[in-house]
């Protein structure tokens, strides 16, 4: 009786342990496949400019070289600097903004909050397309045209769904006691939300930030339509170096890997955030 | 009386999000459909009424009707392919492989990185040089021997030549479907494939009758917001080769009749007609979404 029972469990075992080493094997294989363009990415820009062609792309460079990289930053600077002064501003207002309504639409369920909630979330589905002409109308109106901060502007409202659903998802957890106790020591609403929401809501910032910056400083469609060379975000001044076929091949890869160092570093940083936030942007708390 | 008090500071707290999100997505809506159905052509605004015009003129349109036989071709390629590819990546990680958080970072990094630097990534990589300016992945071919899938990839003549856009976006894709997956595998209780096993089931059985129904809302979910993506990709696209035609979608057509070609009008009515096409997949899924949590 006991033989019996034990045989299948071994042969079990055993069985797994070779789809468990089949596993990692065809999941390192599919890394390697994976990483073939940061592979690129890296022994291009990295190569000494005088090594560099198209045709020895594959191979790893003889020496190594920064020079690349200096031969683009000059070029990049501006852009990068004008993402940075963009992306910040934009990611701390509408994480407050949205800090606000994820609190209202969760602990206060004023009427009509059911049909609210779904009217401000369609708001970040919508193709940027749809608002362009109109957007580009309104803002020349008010002179915010051509400079960063009708970037900044847009990049605060476009961005106001996905926070105000970070943290509702995020208030949504919070029981009711502790706000309603914030309420019975006479704090009101603007103070409760300030002295006792927002302070436990901190991952939910750090998630909503993330976000936001990430978002602002890879978007394009916005910047190429509302800036003019002067304030370009760092997606269109790449665009504009590393585009076209007559573009060193090399300088267009330094340029690449430069513009994307600050998102890529908050997404090694702060992963885990970032993650919330993806997951988040898929309705999904 | 105490109720409006109550009310009150919390409509005072919403009410400039409402109104940024009132103006700058219904209003703006709104006022591009009155583009659409208005004669604006060339840098003055008009919006003399011209009824469903731009719409005829898009039908009739070979520039447009083939944009939306590109965008079909790429949301086929695109969903179908990142969709297994994430579930099979997925299905790799879900029972504790040690070292899962590394696999994972790999697989998500390109969601950090902006779809621009993504396509010169690509541009190169699907580049069809040949001879001694032969490179990216057609080079890497010939030097192991596998010379015959070299390919003309985004510049071939095919129309299939849009599906090597989505290569590049399914590369930016896949992780995020993949973490979909998991949260989706890891959602159902340990618990319950537990009782299934005791009651015989084997592993592979637990997974399919237990786990696999509860992921159709995964596969919708990821289904909706790829299929929604794929129609309003523009930076893709247009950093990987905005001149070509055998690529564009309605997504850039509007952009470049509106902002190079001044056609005004015709840009609102494609945008509307993207709009609608979006709504259609994600209006139920958002009513789907809200309702399902109110019900939990």
């Amino acid at each position: 009786m006991k033989t019996a029972a034990e045989a299948p469990t071994r042969i079990r075992s055993r069985w797994s342990a070779y789809v468990t080493t089949t596993r990692y094997i065809v999941l390192f294989a599919l890394v390697c496949l994976f990483l073939i363009p940061v592979y690129v990415l890296l022994v291009t820009a990295m190569k000494d400019p005088a090594q560099v062609s198209p045709s020895r792309m594959w191979q790893l460079p003889d020496s190594f070289s920064l020079d690349t990289f200096g031969a683009v930053w000059p070029v990049l600077e501006p852009g990068f600097r004008n993402s940075v002064l963009m992306a910040v501003p934009a990611s701390i207002i509408s994480s407050l903004l949205g800090a606000a309504n994820g609190f209202v639409l969760a602990k206060w369920r004023f009427p009509g909050a059911d049909i609210v909630f779904p009217l401000i979330l369609f708001g970040m589905f919508i193709p940027y397309q749809a608002i362009l002409i109109p957007m580009r109308e309104l803002l020349t109106d008010w002179n915010l045209v051509g400079g960063l901060s009708g970037l900044i502007l847009v990049h605060i409202i476009y961005g106001l769904p996905i926070t105000t659903l970070i943290f509702r998802s995020y208030f949504v957890t919070i029981s009711d006691e502790l706000i309603d106790s914030a309420q019975v020591d006479g704090a009101g609403m603007i103070r409760t939300l300030a002295f006792v929401a927002l302070p436990i809501a901190l991952p939910a910032f750090a998630v909503s930030m993330i976000w936001q910056f990430t978002s602002a400083w890879n978007d394009f469609l916005f910047g190429l339509v509302l800036t003019s060379t002067n304030s370009w975000p760092v997606t269109v001044a790449l665009n504009n170096i590393a585009g076209g076929q007559v573009v060193p091949f090399h300088e267009a890869m330094a340029s690449a890997l430069l513009a994307s160092i600050p998102t890529l570093l908050v997404y090694v940083l702060m992963g885990r955030f970032f993650m919330r936030g993806l997951m988040a942007g898929a309705l999904k708390g | 009386m105490h109720r409006i008090r109550k009310w009150g500071p919390a409509a005072l707290l919403v009410a400039p999000s409402l109104l940024a999100i009132g103006v700058f997505v219904y209003g703006f809506l709104g006022w591009n459909l009155r583009v659409s159905l208005s004669d604006w052509r060339g840098l003055r605004a008009n919006y003399d009424y011209a009824g469903l015009d731009n719409y005829r003129r898009l039908a009739e349109d070979s520039r447009f009707t083939d944009g939306v036989q590109n965008v079909v071709v790429f949301t086929l390629v695109f969903v179908a392919g990142t969709l297994v590819a994430g579930f099979l990546l997925a299905l790799l990680l879900e029972r504790g492989i040690r070292g899962e958080a590394f696999f994972r970072t790999v697989f998500l990094f390109p969601m950090a990185i902006s779809f621009i630097a993504t396509a010169i990534i690509w541009r190169w990589l699907l580049s069809n040089a040949t001879g001694a300016q032969e490179t990216g992945l057609n080079k890497l071919f010939d030097s192991v021997g596998l010379g015959f899938l070299a390919n003309d990839w985004f510049k071939s003549d095919s129309n299939w030549a849009v599906a090597s856009v989505a290569i590049a976006a399914g590369w930016a894709l896949v992780g995020y479907i993949m973490a979909l997956f998991l949260a989706g595998m890891r959602g159902v209780s340990d618990d319950l494939r537990e009782a299934a096993r005791v009651d015989g089931a084997s592993e592979a059985k637990a997974f399919w009758f237990v786990v696999r129904p509860m992921l159709l809302p995964v596969v919708m979910s990821a289904i909706v917001i790829l299929a929604h993506i794929s129609l309003k990709t523009f930076d893709l696209i247009y950093a990987m080769d905005a001149k070509s035609r055998k690529i564009e979608t309605p997504a850039l057509y509007m952009w470049f009749t509106t902002f190079e070609g001044l056609n005004f009008s015709i840009g609102a009515a494609i945008a509307t007609l993207l709009v609608v096409g979006i709504a259609l997949v994600i209006v139920p899924y958002i009513w789907y979404s809200v309702r399902s949590e109110r019900r939990s």
